[in-house]
């Protein structure tokens, strides 16, 4: 891999996700084995740098790390931080001259990886920044439905919820788009971004429409404080319109996943009855999670001067 | 040896008289002597400004000097001698210091500082509105005129309550007062921090509508309007905006208004990368608005363009775009960013630049200057328009080095500025 960092997927091309699946997959084999041991990181240190909570995602990049015999620390630093403490640039520094081969950073404001990348030497992935994008969430989304559909090309990929809000979404579109898949979104006027169909992406006007003959239907989680801050006027009404169920997953094609990059807000933006179904894949995308976390940290230490 | 000074040989453009020929111009005693063809004066300091043009110095209707309070981003020591840089011979300076232009003391200290430490340019300042810039309770509009401010303005905010802009309207109006409207409607702005489009969606930042500006625009031309009193529009950015200005306009309401360099300048595309000197308020918006803006100065609409210099220290701009300053360090970029915009892309001729940004800001404030009349104030500027300039903003004689055209190639350089006779610049 010739790239210092990733920041997002926008501009990764087919090649560089379709190297980084591919080697996910071995790296399955790791996580799935009961020694859970390689060497591939050995002597790498790796420093997550979380100014927002995270349970599953540094989790997943931290067994990535230890893995691969990586020597791993964790920074959370709490949102109110961004303003009061130490500046970014200066954090990044520091950890550079402990001699950080790859940071990790989540981050509340869109761009702040790209700000941090500029400054240090390490690597940077972005674990998620503000709504602008969460590479690895795409890449371990696109990694599940390879596997369980057999490609990407011309699948069309239903994803509903607070689209406006999502990093997940954003990365998800570039990558996908990218892979020949079709994007249709879904979700209240009020949680579209202005003009995200120039993505590449399509607008589907209900969710029915959405779920119409797609082989993927991914949820996107929907925070109470977008109801609070009258983006739409009640949860009743938001599940009416907009909630995967398992009435609107059978409309898809029969052979379809039900997706969701959690935490799941069950019984708003998805029913229990569809998130446990047998069509989901919610738990196998967080093994996959690992396992491509594992080939791009391998990838990124091992880049080409 | 006097201190007149013969101005030979430049290509002088005076808007106000309808000049634009190859002349020379006599000063005297910090005035405007004689304009003529081959003038002769003995034992007087000689300007060669062969293959330069002469005009009327520029006026900045907006700008934001720091001082009292902010003296880390700007004083108005270093602020005055980056107008002069830039070409300047007056500026209006907004109240939104620490504490508030809302008293005539504070007035008073501002024109003070000008007068014994200032570069020499004319320092108009811009009172308040309201107390504190709070949006509640007048302030003492009748003292601050007294003391010297040209108009009022709540700038950085919106005079959000109705009621207190139509009451500022007709109280200032009585000190022959007028306010500039930084119109901007608040819960439109919410969280955003760039343009609202297809960009804000790309980068995943919080847009702003245009109706955010549009929204006030409104509210202030109808106000205004109403009571049948003057009102200027800052910083204009919309093509909505622009349109509203121009409809206004048309049925007689007693409008004026401005833009920036930068909105003719730049687009939110600049933003790609999370630049966070390509901050400002209002955002910078699409080509289309770009384009209105050029087009309202073109035709009238927008009377005049202002930099709305906004210094800001380095360690405001070195951190996450949500949380870095908003504003751009304008009066060095100014010129040439305009004059490669509007007269280089043929849009107008430079004369009709130099009315937007001098003839025209000297008749709307009502102040000395805009012209190269005999017995007029020498207020003088003197340009190379079609030297390429690359911006350098860590040379910018200003502390704000903040400016999405660092590294950006223009035309135009400022060679000389001269205010009441004197030199204050020269390159």
């Amino acid at each position: 891999m010739k790239r210092k960092d990733l920041l997002g997927l926008d501009g990764v091309s087919r090649e560089e996700i379709t190297g980084i699946l591919d080697a996910a997959m071995t790296m399955r084999q790791v996580v799935r084995s009961s020694n859970k041991k390689t060497a591939h990181l050995q002597g790498k240190s790796i420093v997550t740098l979380f100014y927002e909570n995270s349970t599953r995602t540094r989790m997943s990049f931290e067994l990535a790390s230890k893995y691969m015999s990586a020597a791993a620390a964790n920074i959370s630093a709490g949102a109110s931080s961004v303003a009061k403490g130490e500046t970014l640039i200066d954090t990044g520094v520091t950890l550079d001259q402990m001699g950080t081969d790859v940071i990790i950073i989540r981050h509340p404001m869109s761009g702040a990886p790209a700000l941090l990348a500029r400054h240090v030497r390490a690597s940077v992935i972005n674990a998620g920044d503000g709504m602008n994008e969460h590479p690895t969430q795409a890449l371990l989304d696109m990694m599940t439905m390879r596997e369980h559909l057999g490609g990407l090309d011309g699948i069309k990929v239903a994803i509903c919820g607070d689209v406006m809000h999502s990093r997940v979404a954003r990365s998800n579109i570039y990558g996908l788009t990218t892979m020949g898949a079709n994007v249709v979104l879904c979700a209240p006027p009020t949680l579209i971004p202005p003009r995200i169909e120039a993505l590449g992406c399509y607008f589907a006007p209900t969710i029915e429409d959405a779920c119409e003959g797609a082989d993927v239907v991914m949820g996107l989680r929907i925070q109470r404080e977008r109801q609070q801050k009258g983006l739409f006027p009640s949860v009743a009404e938001y599940c009416d319109n907009w909630e995967i169920t398992p009435e609107r997953v059978a409309l898809a094609k029969k052979h379809a996943l039900v997706m969701h990059p959690g935490p799941m807000n069950r019984g708003v933006e998805i029913a229990s009855s569809a998130a446990d179904s047998s069509q989901s894949v919610i738990s196998q995308q967080v093994e996959s999670g690992v396992a491509v976390r594992m080939a791009l940290l391998y990838m990124l230490t091992r880049r080409e001067a | 040896m006097d201190n007149s000074i013969l101005i030979r040989g430049g290509r002088v453009i005076d808007p106000k008289n309808g000049v634009d020929a190859v002349l020379d111009v006599l000063v005297r005693d910090g005035k405007i002597a004689q304009v003529g063809e081959g003038l002769q004066a003995e034992g007087v300091q000689v300007l060669d400004a062969a293959g330069r043009v002469v005009a009327p110095g520029f006026i900045d209707m907006h700008c934001h000097l720091r001082d009292p309070g902010q003296e880390y981003k700007e004083d108005i020591v270093s602020g005055t001698r980056a107008a002069a840089r830039g070409g300047f011979t007056g500026v209006c300076c907004m109240p939104n210091t620490h504490p508030v232009n809302d008293c005539a003391a504070v007035t008073r200290y501002i024109l003070e500082k000008a007068q014994t430490q200032g570069s020499g340019v004319h320092v108009y300042p811009v009172g308040a509105v309201s107390k504190g810039l709070e949006g509640k309770e007048m302030a003492e509009i009748g003292r601050m005129k007294q003391a010297g401010i040209i108009a009022i303005s709540d700038d950085g905010r919106p005079v959000t309550n109705s009621n207190l802009l139509r009451l500022a309207m007709q109280y200032a109006d009585h000190f022959g007062v007028f306010i500039m409207s930084h119109s901007e409607d608040k819960s439109l702005v919410g969280d955003g921090v760039m343009n609202e489009g297809f960009i804000s969606t790309k980068l995943g930042l919080p847009g702003i509508t245009r109706a955010a500006e549009e929204v006030m625009i409104a509210r202030d031309i109808l106000v205004a309007e109403a009571e049948g009193k003057r009102i200027h529009l800052c910083h204009l950015s919309t093509k909505g905006g622009v349109q509203l200005v121009r409809e206004a306009k048309a049925r007689g309401v007693r409008v004026t208004a401005e833009t920036t360099p930068h909105y003719i300048g730049a687009t939110d595309d600049w933003v790609i990368g999370y630049d966070s000197n390509c901050r400002v308020n209002p955002p910078l918006r699409e080509e289309e608005d770009r384009l209105a803006c050029i087009q309202g100065l073109v035709d009238g609409t927008l009377d005049a363009i202002a930099t709305d210099h906004a210094p800001h220290h380095m360690d405001e701009k070195r951190v996450e775009f949500h949380i870095a300053a908003s504003g751009i360090s304008g009066f060095e970029t100014a010129f040439c960013v305009s004059h490669t915009k509007l007269v280089r892309d043929g849009y107008m001729t430079l004369s009709q630049l130099i009315e937007k940004m001098s003839t025209n800001p000297a008749r709307l404030l009502g102040v000395p200057g805009g012209e190269l009349s005999v017995g007029a104030p020498a207020d003088i500027v003197v340009l190379d328009p079609d030297r390429e300039v690359t911006v350098d903003a860590s040379q910018f004689v200003s502390r704000g080095h903040n400016t999405p055209f660092d590294g950006r190639t223009y035309y135009g350089a400022v060679c000389a500025t001269i205010v009441g006779g004197r030199v204050i610049d020269r390159e």
